[in-house]
């Protein structure tokens, strides 16, 4: 189960992610990055500290947007990843593709 | 055939018994007539009476009452022919006396003794036939209540036989008594008419005339046994029935029955229309309910829908309406042209009448003042019934009445619940197709596990130089966890490991892509960032957007004793260095197949190499094993696989893999897994 809530700070969409993302949970994330992206934004947050667990089918609705958000000019960070999480994008190599931020001030720094 | 043989034994006993009373009777009468004392005891014919009575009784019984195959008509039908032939017989002695005249003897009182008798056995015959009957009539609904007064009005005039046996004064003083309790008994038993109402209306008729020919052979009887009584007081009258409680409480009974049920019948003749056409109405939602079955399907369910809706309230004309897109979409009629019902729905709809064309009216809806407005047609009255399977409103049945006011609140009843088994019955045919077709993809399953079982080697290479096992189970009927080997050249041998995100289906299919991916390109390649790189190219292509493949790739080379290996986001491989007896994960980089959708992807993999020595062990596994939780949510996790690892680092390959499996079920505690699990396990020996 993974509840979703968006707010806007400094021009930028942060979507927080509470709870766990899962093959079915994972609709929800990709519903919620697609409507930031249909709202106009060019600066996405994701706000992971509250995300206890994230299988295969959420990273890769991450995935599916790098190549969007490189054509679009879209800028993506994640930041607050415990480190269960943490690890589960190092192993796939994700933290190569993405951007991690520790918190949300160095993410909003990645940003700039 | 043991009830055929006991009526013809008891019927060939009254004929005896019958013999034995003229005979006993009228040698008695001679004697008195002669002045002589007689030799037979004087009470001997009542007895002799009475025990006929009680045969005769009994071979009714067994012919009448415990003859499953008769039927009403059938019952009256025996009662009627009993008593014509007995009266046929009773009027043919008549004839004869009226032959012979007035001789001397027809006046003879032994001749006279004599036809009273045949006529007294007649009557007998004729009244238990009809008592059986009556029996079986009334009884045909049975109360507990009921069955005790009728045992009672039974053995209570069975008793009063024996009671008519013994002395007479004592017989007199009660007899009003008696009398009373017996026809007031049969009275109340006479109530009991419920046969009457299965009768149709044939049957009815034919019932009144077979009841209203018995009436008169018992009013016939009546006068004439009455008559033959001789009045001629100083005969004495040794066998009379006008004292014998039995036959005139029978004689009470069944005429009071036979009377009751010819005039209930009368009564009942104008509804039996009603008591049929409700029947009618039973079956015919038997019909709908059963039509699933015997059908196969909707367009069926709808047709009889149709057909029996309309028998049922005699409508003139009714149309079913199913809704749905432009294909499904259709219309039954039935005495209606498709014009004029869409007319009527059109007009409906513009004099907007919510509850016809309105898709979310439950209710069923008299419309027909509505129709009033609409020139041109024939009808004025219509009723419109929702129906509803699963809770979704899939269509309109309407019916339609040339008369004004033409349906009451029973055909609207009956309608609706037509409506709504019909509903239940597609509702059912929907379920169970669905339960076919649900059968039909568990068998397709079971051919794609059987086939993805088959694309995981049978065997793995074969080397001197190292032991190599693997395991692999699927949560689902199919997974996406791959593991392989390839011997390059005789000093090489390509190992791989590979897990698809998601699971199930599409997750089998992907691995199959791998396995195509891993025969071509490992033949003859020894370069694992080169495999990656062009595994990556290959899969771009075959993965659909947010799908990756995670894999290791190793070219083991026996001659250099080196591994060289590049990870595309797959688990860390677990290596225990015999040398320094310590177990850890090589931390290296590397990004998943299809992660990276052009030709940079090379920049995000990495070569590794490291030399190995004998009694290294490595292991390589997929998510589900260290994603594994048990019940307190807790994961598998690395540190407990390396734990388990070097409790057992020095048993053979196949040992380890074991205690691992075992380990891993026993932390999550059930069998039930929820991901894949795929270990694959490598041990190094020494060179011989």
């Amino acid at each position: 189960m993974i509840h979703i809530k968006r707010l806007q700070e400094d021009g930028a969409d942060v979507v927080a992610l509470v709870g766990e993302i899962d093959a079915s949970s994972s609709i929800d994330l990709d519903l919620a990055i697609a409507k930031s992206v249909g709202d106009g934004f060019t600066k996405i947050l994701i706000d992971c500290s509250s995300l206890e667990y994230i299988s295969s089918a959420g990273l890769g609705v991450f995935m599916s947007y790098i190549e969007e958000f490189r054509e679009k000019s879209i800028q993506m960070v994640l930041f607050g990843m415990n480190e269960k999480v943490a690890n589960t994008f190092q192993i796939l190599g994700l933290n190569e593709l993405l951007k991690i931020a520790v918190d949300k001030v160095g993410a909003k720094q990645m940003l700039a | 055939m043991r009830t055929k043989a006991l009526t013809r034994l008891l019927f060939t006993i009254a004929v005896f018994t019958w013999l034995a009373l003229v005979f006993t009777d009228l040698s008695i009468h001679f004697s008195l007539s002669n002045g002589l004392k007689p030799e037979i005891a004087a009470w001997l014919p009542t007895v002799i009476l009475n025990i006929y009575i009680i045969v005769l009784f009994y071979y009714y019984k067994f012919k009448i009452e415990r003859d499953e195959s008769l039927n009403f008509i059938d019952l009256l039908w025996r009662v009627f022919a009993t008593g014509l032939v007995s009266t046929v017989i009773s009027l043919l002695l008549r004839l004869i006396e009226m032959l012979l005249g007035g001789t001397k003897l027809t006046s003879h009182f032994l001749y006279l003794e004599f036809t009273y008798l045949i006529n007294l056995g007649l009557m007998v015959s004729v009244l238990l036939c009809a008592f059986m009957a009556w029996k079986r009539l009334i009884l045909y609904q049975k109360s507990k209540w009921l069955i005790r007064l009728w045992t009672f009005f039974e053995v209570g005039m069975i008793l009063s036989l024996l009671y008519n046996s013994l002395s007479a004064p004592f017989v007199q003083r009660y007899y009003e008594y008696v009398l009373g309790l017996f026809v007031l008994t049969g009275l109340v038993l006479s109530g009991n008419m419920k046969w009457v109402a299965y009768l149709n209306f044939r049957q009815k008729w034919t019932g009144l005339l077979l009841l209203l020919l018995t009436i008169f052979y018992l009013f016939y009887i009546f006068i004439t046994s009455g008559a033959l009584v001789p009045e001629d007081a100083t005969t004495l009258q040794v066998i009379s029935h006008s004292n014998h409680i039995f036959i005139s409480s029978l004689m009470i009974f069944v005429a009071i029955y036979s009377i009751f049920s010819f005039l209930v019948i009368l009564f009942n003749l104008p509804t039996t229309s009603v008591f049929e056409q409700k029947l009618e109405e039973v079956v015919n939602f038997q019909r709908i309910s059963q039509s699933i079955q015997t059908e196969q399907n909707e367009e069926s369910v709808y047709n009889i829908l149709l057909e029996t809706s309309v028998s049922t309230v005699f409508a003139d004309a009714a149309w079913l309406e199913i809704n749905g897109t432009k294909e499904e979409h259709r219309l039954y009629t039935y005495e209606i042209s498709e014009k004029e019902a869409r007319d009527i729905i059109d007009h409906l709809a513009k004099q907007q009448v919510r509850g016809l064309l309105d898709q979310n009216q439950d209710k069923t809806r008299n419309l027909s003042k509505h129709l009033g407005s609409l020139r041109g047609s024939r009808f004025r009255s219509i009723l419109a019934y929702p129906i509803y399977v699963k809770g979704e409103n899939i269509g309109t049945l309407a019916l339609l009445k040339e008369l004004p006011e033409g349906f009451n609140k029973e055909m609207n009843k009956i309608v609706s619940t037509f409506a709504n088994q019909a509903g239940i019955s597609i509702e059912n045919f929907r379920l169970m197709e669905e339960a076919l077709q649900n059968e039909r993809y568990k068998e397709e399953l079971k051919i794609a596990k059987t086939v993805q079982k088959s694309l995981l080697p049978q065997q793995l290479e074969f080397d001197h130089h190292f032991d190599l096992v693997a395991f692999s189970e699927s949560a689902d009927e199919v997974g996406g966890d791959y593991y392989d080997s390839l011997r390059i050249n005789d000093h090489q041998t390509a190992l791989i490991i590979a897990d698809v995100s998601g699971k199930g289906t599409t997750a089998a299919f992907h691995m199959s892509q791998m396995k195509g991916i891993f025969h071509s390109l490992a033949q003859g390649c020894d370069d694992p960032q080169e495999f990656m790189f062009r595994a990556n190219q290959a899969l771009i292509h075959c993965l659909e957007r947010g799908s990756f493949i995670s894999a290791i790739f190793f070219v083991i080379d026996t001659k250099e004793q080196t591994v060289k290996y590049a990870r595309a986001g797959h688990c860390p491989v677990l290596y225990y260095n015999s040398l320094t007896d310590n177990a850890d994960y090589f931390k290296d980089k590397g990004v998943a197949l299809g992660m990276v959708r052009n030709k940079s992807y090379k920049e995000f993999i990495q070569q590794n190499e490291f030399k190995y020595a004998p009694n290294d062990v490595m292991v390589l596994y997929t998510d589900g094993i260290t994603e594994a939780k048990n019940n307190k949510n807790e994961q598998f996790g690395d540190e407990r696989l390396n734990k388990v690892l070097c409790e057992v680092k020095s048993l053979s390959p196949s040992q380890i893999q074991e205690h691992l499996i075992n380990r891993l079920y026993e932390f999550s505690g059930t069998d039930n897994i929820d991901d894949d699990y795929t270990t694959m396990i490598i041990k190094f020996k020494s060179r011989t």
